[in-house]
């Protein structure tokens, strides 16, 4: 406070007046709604017409939900209940489908007292995907993912233990012999050599050694066969594999398509063309029937093992072109960049290409898998019992005859719940890897 | 494991095409289990309960079948098939025999190279309209808009149909039974039509049955009935005379509550006596035991009971036995002698 201006000025406040809240209308609640939904006259008919439609909708659904049916042995029992405790049944759910039938839903006809077997193999699978997807998972549960491919089966189908330790025994042989060769022959050469050496291995050597060994020293879990396979397990079976396999293939077959070498880009381009210029259901004819005509009577070709090659096969091509899409966002700074430090074309493809390119195609290598996941259910069309093959037998019990949304909205409920945490996690991991400078 | 068995196969796919297999009595026996294609889900015919065992009347033949030749009806690997895949699979050796509500029409049975053994269920095409249209006739459907599943028989026939009778109609096409179910009753289209049987399902599902009525008129001929794949006589011998077998008891009054007892020793009929195997040498000559009708019919009784238990009149569906009566109560169910 200076004294300069005291004649010229005659009032010099000497204290703040404390501070207001904002008006009521401002903030809050209020405040809010009026900043964002009644911001002007149109907007506030669009307001009013939408939560108008939004009451609407949930007039007729929350009753139907809620005010629902739980216990009954038939279709028809629901509706007594109903009768008598509305004195109506239209608006009201007969949940007592779902009650009766949720396990089918979820296992199919895989044995009751082994259901403990896919719930492992499911709670494994989210250990084993931790320290891919979560940076705060230790370090050490990586020898979980390594493993996880040979337990899952084993856990899934059951039968001797052998059979997965001598077929993981023949990714060492690949592994160790391919290092240990490289030193003495050459790279390539060494390669190629033990890719002979474990296709040998698993072609001719598997199968005895395991069955010896099993004879040996019986270890194992009670077969089960792939007909009992079904419901949400079948889905999520499918859908795990496809998506866990189909991203290795994919971003093999995008490299392949921008690749040097004539037949190697051939190969990859007429792969990926052909794949995606048929539709998936047509490949799960091929795997269905046409693959049985070719195999000679007697063959047991598992009708899952091939869905799965076939679906595997469709999600790869996409992702192919999903990471290609990636690959060419990349300016040609970075592979210029990545020649001039010396790197070789896998080492600048692991450190400096792959990591961006990958980031880059983060939404759309989502999707496919979401999509992936979601197109099997179309196995229901060529008999394999999934969660919508098995809404219609369960519709064929003369008890359950007439139910139709029931079934279908908790089938939609189940794949909500998977897809919409695939695609949360896909935002998760964008906004961690977001080094980009917007 | 998995990834052997596919590499595996792919190497004998490539050296071994076209080996002969071995007659199918054998391979099953050697397997202990029998492969039956069987219907996804068809109410009555064939559908799994809540514990996933299989029921219905396509069900109950497949399970007579694994008595006869294996001893135990359990011994049964339901293969669940669609109508897209069910020719291929049993083509291909995937599955014995397919039960699975089938109709026996010549281009199956010559060009697809099948033989049916015989039938287990006479249907036919019908209509069901509502009630409060008022209509009594097929013939009086003329302008109507028809509920009809593509890709079958009966939308052949309804074409047909139509054409004969100098009539037009509007074909609402629907993929499956329970959407059909759906659009009737939501009144997307005044007339359902598919087979009789699936009418009468369909109907006792509604709330108010009553309501609904199924015209008199059958516009077609569906013969349903289990097959086999041609060149492998044997094994549709066997098949054949086992649903033969169930038929045979009902007209001779054998049941599962008698089955016991005129088992046991020869009885005063020497039919039942050669079909229950306590005279005579019918299973010898089929390579099964000489009881193997009786562990046949000791499943689920002959073929009326099986009928009464899956759709018969008791059952929901509700269907009478109609065409599938006894030729001695005037309908075609006729079996062979047993000599």
């Amino acid at each position: 406070m200076s004294d300069t201006h005291e004649e010229t000025i005659r009032f010099v406040r000497d204290s703040m007046l404390p501070q207001q809240e904002p008006p009521a209308s401002s903030v809050g609640a209020i405040g809010w709604a009026r900043a964002n939904l009644f911001s002007g006259p149109v907007n506030t008919v669009l307001t009013i017409i939408s939560l108008a439609f939004i009451a609407y909708v949930l007039a007729g659904v929350l009753p139907w939900v809620f005010q629902s049916v739980w216990t009954a042995d038939s279709l028809n029992e629901c509706r007594e209940i109903m009768q008598a405790t509305w004195g109506e049944t239209h608006g009201h759910a007969c949940w007592a489908v779902i009650n009766e039938r949720w396990l089918q839903l979820l296992f199919g006809f895989y044995p009751s007292e082994l259901y403990w077997r896919p719930i492992l193999a499911f709670v494994l699978l989210l250990v084993a995907v931790a320290p891919v997807l979560f940076p705060w998972a230790p370090n050490k549960l990586l020898w979980v993912t390594a493993a996880y491919p040979f337990v899952m089966p084993w856990l899934m189908w059951g039968g001797t233990i052998w059979g997965p330790i001598c077929v993981a025994i023949g990714f060492a042989i690949l592994f160790f012999g391919a290092q240990f060769l490289a030193s003495r022959i050459g790279s390539l050469a060494g390669l190629i050599v033990a890719v002979v050496a474990a296709l040998i291995w698993w072609l001719f050597i598997v199968g005895p050694l395991s069955g010896e060994l099993g004879q040996a020293m019986n270890i194992g879990l009670e077969p089960v066969a792939s007909r009992n396979f079904g419901g949400f397990m079948l889905s999520i079976l499918i859908g795990v594999v496809a998506i866990g396999c189909s991203l290795p293939i994919g971003i093999v077959l995008a490299l392949g398509r921008q690749s040097d070498l004539l037949i190697v880009k051939a190969i990859c381009v007429g792969f990926i063309e052909f794949i995606r210029g048929v539709p998936l259901i047509t490949l799960l004819f091929v795997a269905s029937t046409l693959l049985n005509i070719f195999m000679p009577p007697g063959t047991n070709f598992d009708i899952i093992l091939r869905v799965m090659i076939m679906v595997t096969l469709f999600a790869a091509a996409y992702m192919a072109e999903v990471i290609r899409g990636g690959l060419a966002a990349l300016p040609k700074g970075q592979y210029e960049g990545a020649d001039s430090l010396g790197l070789d074309y896998w080492q600048s493809q692991r450190l400096i290409i792959m990591p961006q390119a990958l980031k880059i195609s983060i939404p759309g290598i989502v999707s496919t898998f979401i999509g992936v996941f979601k197109d099997t259910t179309l196995v229901s069309i060529i008999g394999l019992l999934d969660p919508l093959g098995l809404s219609n037998s369960i519709r064929s019990d003369s008890a359950w005859n007439g139910i139709y949304w029931e079934l279908f909205a908790f089938i939609a409920f189940l794949f909500f719940i998977f897809c919409f945490s695939m695609s949360r996690y896909s935002m998760y991991l964008e906004r961690r890897l977001k080094t980009d400078h917007r | 494991m998995k990834k052997s068995v596919f590499l595996g196969a792919l190497t004998v796919a490539g050296m071994a095409a076209g080996v002969a297999s071995a007659a199918t009595v054998d391979d099953v026996k050697a397997r202990g289990t029998l492969n039956c294609g069987v219907a996804t889900g068809v109410p009555g015919f064939a559908a799994p309960d809540a514990n996933g065992e299989w029921q219905g009347f396509d069900v109950a033949v497949c399970r007579a079948v694994a008595a006869a030749v294996l001893g135990d009806p359990t011994a049964v690997e339901f293969v669940p098939t669609t109508g897209k895949t069910r020719f291929t699979a049993l083509a291909s050796g995937e599955i014995d025999m397919l039960a699975r509500n089938t109709t026996w029409t010549f281009s199956r049975d010559v060009d697809l190279k099948f033989t049916f053994v015989g039938v287990n269920y006479y249907d036919g095409q019908g209509f069901m309209i509502p009630k409060e249209l008022g209509v009594t006739s097929a013939k009086e459907l003329d302008g109507a808009t028809v509920c009809i599943q593509t890709g079958t028989t009966t939308e052949l026939n309804l074409a047909d149909f139509f054409r004969v009778n100098n009539m037009s109609y509007e074909p609402v096409p629907i993929e499956t039974n329970a959407e059909a179910q759906q659009q009737y009753l939501a009144g997307a289209c005044d007339v359902y039509t598919t087979d009789a049987s699936g009418l009468a399902a369909t109907r006792a599902t509604f709330e108010t049955p009553a309501d609904h009525v199924i015209l008199p008129e059958i516009i077609s001929k569906e013969p349903l009935g289990p097959l086999v794949r041609h060149g492998d006589d044997e094994w549709g011998d066997i098949v054949r005379w086992t649903l033969n077998a169930l038929i045979a008891a009902e007209e001779y009054g054998v049941t599962s509550a008698n089955l016991s007892d005129m088992a046991s020793a020869a009885t005063d009929n020497p039919e039942i006596n050669r079909l229950l195997g306590t005279e005579g040498n019918l299973g010898e000559m089929l390579g099964l035991d000489a009881d193997w009708a009786v562990k046949a019919l000791g499943v689920a009784g002959n073929y009326g009971e099986i009928f009464e238990k899956n759709i018969g009149e008791s059952t929901p569906i509700g269907l009478a036995r109609g065409l599938n009566a006894q030729w001695t109560n005037g309908g075609l169910l006729y079996a062979p002698p047993f000599r």
